[in-house]
């Protein structure tokens, strides 16, 4: 066990375990030290200097975030030494800062400017010629923009990248000229980019963002001609009450819907409906895959940035991967199919929106072989700015319910947004499959915010040995396990983003004070299981509205017709 | 990998010659389990092939199971590594302090200029490449610039020309 240290942060005592850091140490003394390149889980380098502090027995000042406490130290935090360093950092990164900051998407919610006014730093004492500023921005993918003029190279996002085990980015070059970039300054979407957008989220400032198509479903919306249907995917009722000053973990799915419905002529649909209808055609392909001795283990599809991983970097590994379409695209294939032959609606004038939490699947749905069933996905973010713009006041929204007839979900479908979710909801159908006298519905060895989870179960007299891990690097690591004979499954599930959609690279952005001192997924996992507990379907297959799509129109699960609509097939895009 | 192929063929290497590739692999392979190798493997390659393409490096970073952009990093981050080809004379012109002041980033620009090339670059026909640095230990001859292991002093940009008809001549 840890040797426990007492030292004084401002004058107030505190006692931890050895090899904390003054900066661990004073959050305890509820002191707040300023930083810009620390990311909790994420990146610790102490570059950016803005946690100088004094410490006795340290020669000048030490960065906070990685300076390790001692018995008897002494850390003043806010004298005169401390915030003329920081102010000075603070107006040396505003000279290398493109400052347009009245449209940038991170005004208000920028770490460099929330900095720069509790320091009174002058953005003009070392200006920059404007000229300088001239870098062009990527736009070459169609889930993320880069504007290298507005990055501080806090490398965060490079952080956020290795600790996917993508690094599709990284730092270029030496002293001023320094940067981020891809290798020979590739354009984003000829690297070996996913798009899982964590780096989006790691950004302190505007460098880095989704590529916006709010702009079409605005002008969709006025479209007399169009009919237009959303569909929110589970996570973002966790999570888009962030952006509306809503404690973390805070269930907005009624007026998440009241608000989609008050921003134009629209039906708002339940996307865990078609989380179930996932899992009914992953299910079923599982256990035909046991019983034919077919490609084992089965991997999840429904994540795009972890399909563009297997793809990019593991092509070997795609006779693993389900061909189930994921969620999203489930959903564009039944409306334009199903959904307008039942109502009578030529599928060019069905607009479908998706809201995501995540970026990748802005790509997914322009894949040539989606066929654009989906003609617009957006973030969690661009969601909450379009009620924004809208002028609604999100909290004194009405609960409204979601539209028929794709409505009523179960909690399986619900926890698709959450590390472990996709895995126990196929658990839960696939064992009444197998086993009609299989009533558990509750396992909760693969819940939890754990980086790998393993466990197995007896079904039917067969083992069904599963694995889930979220974040690429764990996903690399079960690779790696199965390829070399180490680990043994039948079913996995990935999702690329650490925790899964709750913690999704088009989720609200907080504010390093709440992200560094929360744990995010955890709470938003949260109100996705309570929701999961209180719905009376826990099971995929018991679905009414599943009952009717498969009696109305698929007739069963994996059937031709379902392959056709349902399912995919991928193309190995080998990238270094 | 459609760009991406693009980009390597629009660089024009692969990985050169069956004796440069297999060099390069011998290299790789026994230093790749030694830590921090991936300098050693850099001036290894670059010794091999003059410089370091895109290919070569991206041999390397499959090689060591690291990502192109850490690769591309340290590459970037040490003036010892070329991105590009050396011409057959390499010019190096200093921009060191004493030759600084005396006005050799004009000398630079005058170079550029006479070869239709950027510091860095080479010329197509491979005869020249152009280069900074920083202090031959020549301040007195400032400004000063380099063509191979031959020392030029005292220049004007009105000089540059004449000097390279020199090795012009010589290569005809």
């Amino acid at each position: 066990m840890a040797k426990n240290v007492t030292l004084k942060i401002n004058h107030i005592p505190v006692t931890v375990p050895e090899g904390t850091t003054i900066l661990q140490a004073a959050r305890k003394a509820h002191v707040e030290i300023p930083t810009l390149c620390y990311l909790k889980d994420v990146a610790c380098v102490g570059s950016c200097r803005m946690c100088l502090v004094e410490a006795t027995g340290a020669r000048g000042l030490v960065a906070a975030c990685v300076y390790p406490v001692a018995e008897g130290m002494e850390v003043l935090t806010n004298t005169e030494k401390c915030r003329k360093s920081r102010k000075l950092s603070l107006e040396l990164l505003l000279s290398k800062h493109k400052k347009k900051c009245l449209s940038c998407e991170r005004n208000h919610n920028c770490e460099l400017q929330r900095l720069s006014a509790e320091y009174n730093a002058d953005e003009d004492k070392y200006a920059e010629e404007e000229e300088e500023f001239t870098h062009p921005i990527d736009l070459s993918a169609p889930y993320v923009v880069r504007d290298r003029d507005k990055c501080i190279n806090c490398m965060r996002c490079v952080a956020a990248c290795n600790k996917q085990s993508v690094g599709a980015i990284g730092a270029i070059g030496r002293g001023y000229n320094v940067h981020i970039a891809s290798a020979f300054e590739m354009p984003l979407a000829a690297s070996v980019c996913v798009g899982c957008g964590q780096c989006i989220v790691a950004c302190p400032v505007g460098a880095l963002k989704e590529r916006t198509t709010v702009d079409e479903v605005w002008a969709a919306l006025q479209d007399p001609s169009k009919k237009v249907v959303f569909f929110t995917a589970p996570s973002v009722r966790a999570t888009l009450g962030e952006a509306f000053g809503l404690p973390v973990g805070t269930n907005v799915e009624g007026k998440m819907v009241a608000a989609i419905r008050r921003l134009g002529n629209c039906e708002v649909f339940n996307m865990d409906v078609t989380a179930d209808l996932t899992i009914m055609e992953e299910a079923s392909e599982l256990i035909n895959r046991i019983k034919t001795g077919g490609v084992m283990p089965m991997f999840t599809s429904c994540c795009p940035g972890w399909v563009k991983f297997v793809e990019q970097k593991h092509p070997e590994m795609i006779p693993h991967l389900s061909t189930c379409k994921s969620p999203q695209e489930m959903f564009g294939g039944l409306l334009k199919t199903y959904y307008c032959e039942k109502n009578g609606i030529a599928p060019e004038n069905l607009y479908v929106v998706s809201v995501i939490p995540c970026t990748a699947k802005k790509s997914e749905c322009k894949r040539e072989e989606m066929g654009g069933e989906v003609d617009a996905a957006i973030t969690t973010r661009e969601l909450a700015r379009m009620i924004k713009t809208a002028g609604l006041q999100f909290s004194e929204l009405p609960n409204e319910a979601f539209d028929d007839p794709f409505a009523t979900a179960t909690g399986g479908g619900t926890i698709f947004g959450a590390t472990g979710g996709v895995m126990e909801a196929a658990l839960r159908t696939a064992a009444k499959m197998m086993d009609g006298a299989f009533e558990v519905v509750d396992f909760p060895e693969v819940r939890g915010t754990a980086p790998i989870k393993e466990a197995t179960y007896n079904v039917a007299g067969v083992q069904v040995r599963v694995a889930v891990a979220s974040g690429l690097s764990n996903a690399e690591e079960i690779i790696r396990g199965v390829q070399s004979g180490e680990r043994h499954y039948d079913f996995v599930e990935i999702m690329a983003c650490p925790g899964g959609c709750v913690n999704g690279g088009g989720q609200p952005t907080l504010p390093d004070s709440m992200r560094n001192s929360l744990e995010l997924k955890d709470l938003r996992a949260k109100a996705l299981y309570k929701s999961d507990k209180k719905n009376g379907y826990r099971r995929s297959s018991d679905s009414p509205v599943i009952e009717t799509i498969y009696g109305e129109y698929f007739g069963a699960p994996n059937s031709h017709k379902a392959h056709e609509v349902l399912h995919t097939h991928y193309t190995a895009d080998k990238r270094l | 990998m459609k760009q991406s192929e693009a980009n390597c063929a629009a660089c024009g290497e692969r990985l050169g010659t069956p004796e440069q590739e297999a060099a390069l692999r011998a290299v790789i392979e026994e230093s790749r389990s030694m830590p921090g190798c991936l300098m050693h493997i850099l001036q290894e390659a670059q010794g091999i092939y003059g410089y370091l393409p895109m290919q070569v490096q991206k041999t390397i970073a499959e090689g060591l199971g690291i990502s192109l952009s850490e690769v591309y990093g340290v590459v970037t981050f040490y003036s010892q590594f070329s991105l590009n080809p050396k011409g057959k004379h390499r010019i190096s012109v200093c921009l060191g302090t004493a030759c600084y002041v005396k006005g050799s980033d004009k000398v630079l620009e005058e170079v550029e200029k006479e070869l239709g090339i950027k510091c860095g670059e080479c010329t197509a026909d491979g005869l020249f490449s152009i280069d900074s640095c920083r202090c031959v230990g020549a301040c007195g001859l400032a400004p000063v610039m380099m063509v191979g292991e031959e020392v030029y002093g005292k220049l004007k940009p009105d000089m540059i020309k004449g000097i390279l008809d020199k090795y012009r001549e010589e290569s005809k």
